[in-house]
């Protein structure tokens, strides 16, 4: 580094992140040299932790991965036990399911949309999208009984069933958020100062979101036609019609279409899914506490892009290994280099624009002693030793 | 009797205490507005309708622990908030609140008083350059930028009416009799003070640095810009500050760009003030309907738009004058 660049620390506390996580930018005046990222600050061990559950327990722990879309983690993961144990839905279960992901990506995506206004400073966009939100919330809360955890996904289906009531209640609810979604995506698309904001910046060309491995909208704007919903169908989407949407602007305004599009487009897909709701069962009934010894991988279009669970079995009522890999964890190298370049200003809009969610991705880190780069672990006698030199000399208090 | 009459008009009326309440009373109106077109409620619960919230604000952060960093230049750090205290406060002074001549009235004084509102930038500026924080630095050096941006532009539209007028007093513009003349001139009198107020009032909500021009202090991009290593008395007392400069900047646009006439002391000086709020609620209006603009956009903006806008209308009203129209 030169004399010319300062570095600064975003993280972990910094206004833009909602959670903890830590970026090093090397900036020259006002525009970014260099950026780096460190996870670890959110690790909750819950893979592990799944290892000491039974199946039906796991899927209340992995719904909290994550308070967004904590639907997506229970259903990927009964994706992959249902797959070990071959279980077929009934149509009606399914049907649901998908209901609640569509749901799901609608508060998803309008809670970005809320996100990405704060980040630049247009706090009314953001107060109205999120009072709009809350309409989905309902909508959520009618049918599964619970706002953020809904803690409708059982193995085998779902485990409440909708009436009449609620189905004309949630149509009604599409039919209205459709008209503000429309003027939702004039402002974010039309309103000069916000598109200045976010024309141009954050760029990432179609062959680097390749090569990075993006995924989910922030691939999709980038011109990559990937969907896991139609690439590689699950729940009721085989039987559904809709448009995967994508967008070759490759920046945040391209980011910023492809999400208000896919609102619409789920919108339409809800009511599809409502409209022609088969009757029957909701779970299959009779699912085996034991699962007998395999493994399965399940993929599922999360709202932020594509989630992998892996589970693996071993014959008993509880999993030998579960693997998460978030969506997250996908998009943050490629968001992080879309960053060099632009200005100190773009930070957080340019972050935010993968939707991160750094609770879904974290992992532990290991830092080891370095004496090149000068990283030095503190260890416990480290910091008594610093606590007691400090209370002396700050305080005059004698501790040793 | 001298001294006692100096210390009510500098510490009472309409000195400190006078802009306090304004300021507070300001603060609660732009917060209220800004909420409604939000769809929020706003201050609730202190006092009716959340009226005493800004003076709570201060009360709370007067309490708080008050942190000077250790890297900080301490004399600095410390006297920075009273002196842009001082500047705002002293400005107010100069604004006549009733259209016979105050006491600080001396002619020059719209010069002095455009001054003294610039003081309050270049101290957010050194506050920021002695807190040693790298926000702190960034947030010190957009201040600096935002200022050669908005500060030239401002000036020009302050100084039209001062041309129209044939005056450097803040008072004797505000005496002067627009409404005389030919028609035409009346006109072009009006169509000069409205661009000179559009270009004030913009460059009042930089100076002030709100949203859209908020860019010094961004949240999300640089925390809280200059006021980042700021807590306690320190920081209320630089709220306080913002906060009373909203008043006089207010104020002062008000005097001298919206339309005055001869009421006599009582009823003139409310007319000020009902100037003063509808000020306010355009500023609210454009903190409500924009997103932040990026640093180099305001630089573009500002001197693509706004400062040959104000050089136009200058040219247009100094042109008047010069063929001796402009005159009544």
């Amino acid at each position: 580094m030169d004399k010319d660049t300062i570095w600064i620390p975003v993280g972990p506390q910094h206004p833009f992140l909602k959670e903890a996580a830590k970026f090093d930018f090397d900036i020259r005046g006002e525009v970014i040299v260099g950026a780096r990222y460190q996870l670890g600050y959110n690790h909750r061990g819950m893979e592990k932790a799944c290892e000491d559950r039974n199946y039906y327990q796991c899927l209340y722990l992995l719904e909290r991965i994550c308070g967004i879309c904590s639907h997506s983690h229970t259903t990927a993961f009964s994706m992959a036990v249902e797959q070990i144990l071959n279980l077929e839905l009934p149509k009606r279960g399914s049907y649901l399911r998908t209901l609640v992901c569509e749901l799901e990506r609608l508060h998803s995506h309008l809670l970005w949309i809320g996100v990405a206004a704060h980040e630049v400073g247009f706090d009314s966009l953001f107060m109205l999208v999120w009072r709009d939100r809350e309409v989905v919330m309902e909508a959520l809360e009618s049918i599964t009984g619970n706002r953020i955890n809904y803690a409708i996904n059982t193995i085998g289906g779902v485990r409440r069933d909708i009436n009449d009531e609620q189905r004309v209640k949630v149509l009604q609810m599409v039919k209205d958020l459709e008209k503000r979604m429309a003027y939702y995506a004039e402002i974010g698309t039309n309103e000069p100062t916000f598109v200045n904001r976010i024309k141009g910046v954050g760029t990432l060309p179609t062959e680097k979101a390749k090569a990075m491995c993006a995924v989910g909208p922030f691939a999709r704007a980038s011109g990559l036609d990937l969907d896991i919903r139609r690439d590689d169908p699950y729940g009721a989407y085989p039987d559904l019609e809709f448009k995967v949407i994508t967008n070759d602007m490759c920046d945040i305004l391209g980011r910023v279409v492809v999400r208000v599009l896919e609102l619409l487009e789920s919108c339409k897909i809800i009511r599809q899914l409502l409209e022609n709701l088969p009757e029957g069962d909701i779970a299959v009934k009779k699912v085996p506490r034991k699962v007998p010894a395999g493994f399965a991988l399940a993929r599922y279009e999360a709202p932020r892009g594509e989630d992998c669970h892996y589970v693996r079995s071993n014959g008993t009522d509880k999993p030998d290994r579960v693997k998460v890999r978030a969506p997250t964890m996908a998009n943050l190298e490629a968001a992080v280099e879309s960053v060099i370049g632009s200005f100190v200003a773009d930070i957080p809009i340019a972050i935010a624009s993968i939707d991160p969610c750094f609770s879904c991705t974290d992992r532990t880190t290991v830092v080891l002693n370095d004496d090149k780069r000068g990283r030095k672990i503190t260890t416990w006698e480290d910091l008594r030793k610093n606590g007691i030199e400090w209370y002396r000399r700050e305080m005059g208090i004698s501790l040793s | 009797m001298d001294v006692i009459k100096v210390a009510f008009f500098v510490l009472v009326f309409p000195g400190f205490l006078f802009q306090f309440a304004m300021a507070a009373i300001l603060e609660w109106v732009d917060r209220k507005l800004y909420a409604r077109m939000q769809n929020r409620v706003g201050p609730l619960y202190t006092g009716p309708s959340g009226f005493l919230q800004p003076v709570a604000d201060l009360v709370k952060l007067f309490s708080k622990e008050d942190l000077t960093p250790a890297g900080a230049d301490k004399l600095m750090f410390n006297i920075l908030p009273l002196v842009s205290l001082a500047a705002v406060c002293a400005s107010g002074l100069l604004v006549p609140l009733w259209t016979i001549r105050p006491f600080t009235s001396f002619p020059g004084d719209i010069i002095a008083d455009a001054y003294l509102l610039a003081i309050p930038s270049f101290a957010l500026f050194l506050a920021g350059w002695f807190s040693s924080s790298p926000f702190s630095l960034i947030g010190a050096t957009r201040v600096l930028t935002q200022m050669f941006a908005y500060e030239v532009p401002f000036f020009l539209a302050l100084l039209t009416p001062a041309v129209i007028a044939g005056s450097w007093q803040i008072s004797e513009i505000m005496n002067f009799p627009w409404w005389q003349g030919p028609w035409w001139s009346i006109l072009l009198r009006l169509v000069a003070g409205t661009i000179a107020f559009g270009v004030a009032v913009t460059c009042l909500q930089a100076k002030l640095e709100r949203v859209p021009f908020d860019i010094p202090e961004a949240e999300t991009e640089v925390v809280a810009g200059p006021l980042t290593e700021y807590s306690g008395k320190k920081y209320g007392i630089f709220r306080l500050q913002k906060n009373i400069l909203m008043y006089t900047g207010a104020a002062l646009v008000a005097a001298v760009l919206l339309p005055s006439f001869h009421m006599g002391p009582v009823l003139g000086g409310i007319w000020l003030v009902l100037k003063t709020f509808f000020v306010v609620a355009i500023l609210s209006v454009i903190r409500a309907s924009f997103g932040r603009i990026r640093i180099d956009q305001i630089v573009v903006f500002s001197w693509k738009y706004l400062a040959p806008l104000s050089l136009v209308q200058f040219l247009v009203v100094l042109l008047l004058k010069a063929q001796g129209v402009a005159l009544p």
